[in-house]
């Protein structure tokens, strides 16, 4: 009786195995492992560290995931993700996040209602740091291709890369601008400034600039034609 | 106690036998008369044959750091004996391999000697690589020697004792190593000898898919399966119908997967990955069929029958609560019966990856996630989200529990220690 009944069920099976699932041809479907943890209208999920992917330059997403693969970054689980993906397809995947408008609710603390921290707008000229907005942009929304936006992201992750960038274990091209610049922060100028920005709001449909109009304050390796426009007399 | 004596005094005793033949009747290789360099009739053939060859060897999966130059070394391979790290082989003199010979380089491959005849580890699969023939360890040398040299010294490895005692390496070579260049069998066709030739040599598929000894030695029938070196994954067997074999395999499916990473019912995962985008999809089509052809030929065991007895009522509530959590996170791409969809999800429905007896592959795949490699033939695979950081240890139990005793499947159940021991490589 009970064989009857497995090899029913085994029919059964049978039968709906020959109708598997068809998913979509599109990067859409591809990038599902991708928004698990980063969210499919660029909020993050699950915790507040992930950063947001919607709406960041595709350069600068591109750069970040063969940065992964390759070891200029350190997250296991992006490492293992990006280990045999081509360039051609990271670039394709960069580019559907970068096309997308992120939807991001700025946190709920009093924070953003606080002025800029200095560092933001002026930059400390003492110690030659230049302000954030000097190489993200006036709205700090990041400037097309390689220059990310600051906006939109849990502050966790903010003083997170800070505290890669000093000792190292996020890396960028020479000359890397912004480990320079993270290794004189202070802890509580880190924090200060991760705080500020996390809690200021996202507007709705916000893209980064264009393209550099203004020649920027350091070289950065990561920002090639920039650094020829900035060393042009 | 006695018993225990007895065992001590046994192994030394046999050790010491062995180290005297080992050294007596030692390495008569350098006695033998050093075979002569394969006449060539054109340089450039020879640099392209061996830039081919050197890939289908995967010289550069392990000679090369992650984000490295090609072939510069310096990569770390964690071993239960401690970490190698793997020699620069590009042709920089001090650093590298400038300094070299094709006899040289020879020696490495096929009797396991560096310059000087100092003795190398079988990290560096000279077990396999015996196999291969001097024409074509000229021409991998050959085209070693035209790329450009980069001078990069490599760490030290870091073995523990007596590991780290060269020395040792006579004891492990009389017991375990025999150099031998492929020979063919003469009954067989040329394609099936082609592949075993690579199987067996250039491809070091054993150094993965067996069983290695205390010793490091790979033990147990060849191509039969084993956990990976080092690496928190099983390397299937290749011989088993209840795991990897490939007796009832159409031939197109074996190419598919070994080519283009994916197949019908399978998509590479961990290092085989790897592999398949370092190595295999460079192969050209005859090579990769010859493989296909000699794997499908390989003497099988026969199939297991399934161990499917009464779930106690605990086991059916686990699986039962695994299949919640299926339901949740994986129901959307491998379906409501784990029937997946061909060429993108596996299906997990009568998945034999799925029901190995080791648990590793499927603990692993639902941690880590991953995406098949990116190759020629699928240059855009899709790919699983990890689920390390959203479920706890007794949730993955649960859902890979779940997916390894449903839809006709039927193996041992995980517990939330298997998932805590299955480690991070």
């Amino acid at each position: 009786m009970k064989k009857i009944a497995l090899f029913v069920l085994a029919l059964a099976s049978w039968a709906i195995h020959a109708a598997p699932l068809a998913p979509p041809d599109t990067i859409a479907e591809r990038v599902k492992p991708c928004i698990a943890c980063h969210g499919s209208d660029g909020r993050t999920v699950r915790n507040e560290y992930y950063p947001r992917l919607s709406g960041k330059p595709q350069g600068y997403l591109f750069n970040q995931m063969v940065n992964f693969r390759d070891g200029q970054r350190r997250h296991r689980a992006m490492a293992l993700l990006m280990q045999n993906l081509s360039d051609a397809y990271l670039l394709e995947i960069a580019g559907h996040f970068a096309a997308q408008a992120p939807q991001y609710a700025a946190s709920k603390n009093k924070t953003g209602e606080t002025p800029a921290p200095a560092l933001i707008t002026q930059g400390d000229p003492s110690r030659k740091i230049p302000a954030c907005a000097a190489c993200h942009g006036k709205s700090l929304l990041g400037v097309a291709p390689n220059i990310p936006g600051l906006l939109g992201l849990p502050a966790d992750y903010v003083s997170a890369q800070m505290g890669a960038w000093k000792v190292a274990t996020r890396r960028a091209p020479q000359p890397d601008c912004m480990g320079d610049i993270a290794k004189q922060l202070s802890d509580v100028e880190v924090n200060a400034v991760a705080n500020w920005l996390a809690a200021q709001p996202l507007v709705a449909n916000s893209h980064p600039a264009a393209a550099v109009t203004d020649p920027l304050p350091v070289k950065c390796g990561s920002v090639p034609d920039i650094v020829s426009a900035s060393s042009k007399p | 106690m006695k018993r225990l004596f007895l065992i001590v005094v046994a192994a030394i005793v046999l050790l010491s036998a062995v180290l005297l033949i080992a050294i007596v009747g030692n390495e008569r290789e350098s006695e033998l008369p050093a075979p002569m360099t394969s006449a060539v009739a054109n340089i450039d053939d020879q640099k392209a044959r061996g830039a081919y060859l050197a890939r289908a060897g995967n010289c550069a999966g392990c000679h090369t750091a992650q984000g490295g130059q090609p072939y510069a070394g310096g990569r770390e391979l964690p071993t239960p004996f401690g970490t190698f790290v793997t020699p620069n082989i590009t042709p920089d003199s001090y650093t590298g391999l400038g300094a070299w010979t094709a006899q040289d380089f020879w020696r490495a491959m096929h009797h396991g000697k560096g310059r000087n005849n100092k003795l190398l580890y079988p990290a560096f699969p000279y077990t396999e690589y015996t196999r291969v023939t001097r024409a074509d360890s000229d021409a991998i040398f050959a085209y070693l020697q035209s790329i450009a040299p980069v001078a990069e010294a490599v760490a030290p490895d870091r073995l523990q004792f007596p590991y780290n005692v060269r020395a040792l390496l006579y004891v492990w070579r009389a017991l375990y190593f025999t150099p031998g260049v492929y020979e063919k069998v003469a009954d067989q066709t040329a394609e099936w000898n082609r592949g075993a030739y690579l199987v067996q040599g250039l491809g070091h598929c054993n150094a993965c898919h067996a069983t290695r000894n205390a010793l490091g030695a790979a033990g147990g029938a060849a191509l039969g399966g084993g956990q990976v070196a080092g690496l928190s994954w099983y390397a299937p067997s290749l011989t088993s119908r209840a795991e990897a074999g490939n007796a009832d395999v159409p031939i197109e499916e074996i190419v598919a997967l070994l080519s283009t990473g994916r197949s019908s019912k399978y998509a590479a995962a961990g290092p085989m990955a790897d592999v398949i985008g370092q190595s295999l999809q460079h192969l050209s089509a005859p090579d990769v069929r010859a493989m296909a052809v000699y794997l499908k030929s390989l003497p099988h065991s026969r199939a297991v029958e399934s161990a499917a007895g009464e779930l106690s009522a605990e086991a059916t509530q686990r699986i039962a609560k695994g299949g919640k959590i299926y339901d949740k996170h994986c129901k959307d791409c491998h379906g409501a019966n784990g029937e997946g969809a061909p060429g993108a999800y596996p299906p997990l429905a009568g998945n034999r990856s799925v029901t190995l007896h080791s648990k590793l592959n499927t603990i692993r795949s639902v941690l880590d996630g991953g995406f098949a490699p990116s190759t020629v033939g699928n240059p855009r695979p899709y790919g699983m989200p990890p689920f390390a950081h959203s479920l706890s240890s007794d949730e993955v139990a649960l859902v890979v529990s779940y997916v390894r005793n449903s839809w006709g499947n039927r193996a041992s159940l995980v517990t939330a220690v298997d998932v805590d021991r299955s480690g991070s490589d």
